[in-house]
């Protein structure tokens, strides 16, 4: 226990005392008193509703699809082919990239004329769009981005948790006479679950989380199109100098981080084999 | 103390008799006094090591001053810093910051007036040496100067003049008039030499580019107290609708938002043949670009209109007063004629003394790289960026109006009809 006073003052110090302070700051309005006047602010502010769509929208679009990707590469390199380590490397490498660096990048990838994206659809005889600069695109191209940010990093958990099946399982299963997808579907998808719980965790809190590349590629435009929640909260601290009304949305925000959580941990245990 | 730092511009004769607290190093209480300086990076090249040459020159030449300049990311970075630093009770003695800062700042009580802390007529004459469109946002509602103009920039016009050949255009000739842009750009576009006429960009900054088109259309989007705007008005109405007609009626620009990050790669590229961008980014282009390049003023409808924007330099109140009044020292420094010439040519940005022009080394530079005189011209006819009261709210909803427009979701009247409204809302609890 004593040796547990270390991490747990530190947790109170930066995440739980700021947590309780950003709860005081919303629901007190110096000279008047508790209140809850942000709250109804917020439910009537038509930006913050766009910023939850929008927000739910990017982690249903970048979740599901970076994890099934991850699970996929995960697989493939976990094979014993030549080059393996060097395939791994080049998987990972997205992972170990500066946001800002890659956020750069792509930025020029989704140049309409001249950018590779551009050159691609318009040599497949589809029409150019203004990828970042149009309403319509603008959140599905940040979302492709962040799956292949995410996925190369999601597959090295994947990776370990496929090293951690024993192989004689592997081995029954095919004197079973099972086939490899009927193999994958009875014994390593089931026993990968933790790690697919884990990684959901980890995935979606990342999909709440990750705006830094929003301050390169679009300011959360156009008219807020691509605004998520975090970056809305950075917007009304530090850009409308509103701290209460701040406070207030992140107490939201982490109230959904961390049901989300809550819901993953209780829902998906129970349907986890451990051994 | 603070006393003697009234918040009325006209201070007396008589306070010349006081204790001479500036240009006299030594004097006082002798002790070194201790200032921080926060700056941000806004443009390429060596800016760092321009300003720490400048500081260490500032401090041989006034032993009794030390200043930490401190380098402090964006501009956005650099207000947040500032801001925490004098919330939490150690602000910087100066900080570069956007000069829309100015109502926030004033709102916020965290800045000093210039004038009280001029305490010579000197001191005095030279709060009326910079370009009167700078001091248009530096000077507030009641006429005290809150900050100088340090790293300004306005918007001008560069055109590719091999494209206008390629099209069959006169190539010293670019567009004077909205009409202009509007046949040579089809000129460009139909020949096929590049798919767009012209670009302006709107991914951000979009009220500062509403306000050339607004400006050049003869309609101020604000007062001078920053606290009522005319984001409605008939004008600016067809000020916006034009820009965006640009795309949607005579398809001569980009469809949807230009995006910053890419657009001087854009005009590098051969993707449009006019670009209207900051004068920051002037040595970028003209260094790099293969093809004969023109910089010219911008072109004019009633008449001609750009706007300024760029970083000034802000004295924060709560810092103690011989670190204020060392502050004051500095920027005075900073902004002589010659230094704010060696400033301009070295980091590209606009010389707000026009007496800087008329030193040697600009005249040189001038004369070997003519477009640097361009912005000067455009200055006579710019206006200050959007600055008000709770500038943040009012430029978003601006933003966010004029990119609802570009963006084909709405019609120009409506977005800026709502736009003032959300302004009007916003801006009522300060008159």
């Amino acid at each position: 226990m004593f040796l547990l006073v270390p991490s747990l003052a530190i947790l109170v110090t930066f995440t739980h005392y700021p947590a309780l302070a950003a709860l005081w700051t919303s629901l007190v309005t110096p000279g008047v008193g508790v209140s809850i006047s942000q709250f109804e602010t917020m439910v009537n502010d038509p930006v913050f509703g766009q910023a939850l769509r929008n927000t739910a929208l990017f982690a249903l679009g970048t979740v599901p699809a970076s994890m099934a990707l991850a699970l996929v590469m995960a697989v493939w390199v976990n094979r014993k082919l030549r080059g393996r380590g060097f395939l791994r490397l080049a998987y990972f490498t997205p992972a170990i990239l500066p946001v800002v660096a890659t956020a750069s990048i792509w930025l020029f990838f989704f140049t309409p004329g001249y950018g590779p994206i551009s050159r691609l659809v318009t040599t497949l005889g589809f029409a150019d769009q203004n990828w970042l600069g149009d309403p319509s695109t603008v959140l599905p191209s940040l979302m492709v981005m962040n799956i292949w940010k995410e996925a190369g990093f999601l597959m090295i958990f994947y990776l370990a948790g496929l090293q951690s099946i024993p192989p004689e399982l592997d081995e029954a299963s095919g004197l079973e006479g099972g086939g490899s997808w009927y193999n994958f579907r009875r014994v390593t998808f089931p026993l990968l679950m933790p790690t697919t719980l884990f990684v959901s965790v980890i995935s979606v809190a990342a999909a709440l989380k990750s705006i830094d590349f929003l301050f390169i590629m679009t300011g959360g435009g156009p008219a807020n199109a691509s605004t998520l929640l975090l970056y809305y909260v950075y917007e009304v601290a530090f850009r409308y100098w509103d701290q209460p009304y701040a406070s207030a949305l992140t107490i939201v925000l982490i109230a959904i981080l961390l049901s989300l959580t809550f819901l993953q941990l209780k829902v998906v245990d129970r349907r986890i084999h451990y051994r | 103390m603070a006393t003697s730092s009234t918040d009325t511009p006209t201070s007396e004769p008589e306070s010349d008799d006081q204790e001479p607290t500036t240009t006299t190093p030594g004097e006082g209480s002798g002790e070194l006094v201790e200032i921080d300086l926060y700056y941000p990076i806004a443009v390429g090249g060596p800016l760092q090591e321009l300003i720490d040459g400048l500081v260490t020159d500032f401090e041989t030449e006034n032993p009794d001053i030390s200043v930490n300049a401190i380098y402090s990311g964006s501009y956005d970075e650099t207000m947040v810093r500032a801001q925490t630093a004098s919330r939490s009770g150690s602000p910087p003695a100066a900080a570069v910051l956007a000069s829309t800062e100015l109502y926030s700042l004033i709102h916020a009580d965290l800045i000093a007036p210039f004038d009280g802390l001029a305490t010579t007529d000197e001191d005095r004459d030279w709060l009326g040496s910079f370009v009167p469109a700078f001091m248009k946002n530096s000077v507030d509602g009641e006429g005290r100067t809150m900050s100088i103009p340090f790293q300004p920039s306005t918007t001008v016009q560069y055109w590719n003049k091999d494209l206008f050949a390629a099209a069959g255009l006169d190539p010293e000739t670019p567009p004077a008039t909205w009409d202009d842009i509007v046949t040579m750009g089809t000129q460009i576009v139909e020949s096929g030499v590049a798919p767009n006429g012209i670009k302006v960009p709107s991914s951000a900054f979009q009220y500062a580019l509403l306000q050339t088109f607004t400006t050049q259309n003869d309609v101020e989007l604000q007062n001078e107290s920053g606290d009522e705007t005319y984001f409605d008005d008939p004008r600016a109405i067809e000020a916006l609708e034009f820009w965006r007609g640009l795309a949607s009626e005579h398809g001569i620009a980009p469809d949807g938002l230009v995006e910053w990050g890419t657009l001087v790669e854009d005009f590098l590229q051969g993707e449009m043949a006019v670009l209207w961008t900051t004068t920051g980014q002037m040595r970028n282009i003209a260094d790099n670009a293969t093809f004969e390049l023109g910089v010219s003023v911008l072109p004019s409808n009633v008449h001609g209109g750009s706007a300024t924007g760029g970083g000034h330099i802000y004295i924060f109140k709560d810092a103690p007063t011989e670190e204020q009044q060392a502050a004051f020292r500095l920027v005075r420094w900073l902004t002589q004629p010659e230094r704010t010439a060696e400033w301009s040519i070295a980091t590209g940005y606009v010389a707000a003394v026009p007496e800087a022009y008329e030193t040697q080394a600009m005249q040189e530079y001038v004369s070997e790289f003519p477009p640097a005189g361009v912005a000067l011209e455009q200055l006579e006819t710019a206006v200050p960026p959007l600055t008000t009261y709770d500038w943040g709210r009012v430029s978003k909803a601006l933003n966010d109006a004029v990119s609802a427009v570009l963006t084909g979701q709405t019609s120009a009247e409506d977005a800026l009809t709502q736009a003032q409204a959300q302004a009007e809302a916003l801006l009522a609890p300060y008159r």
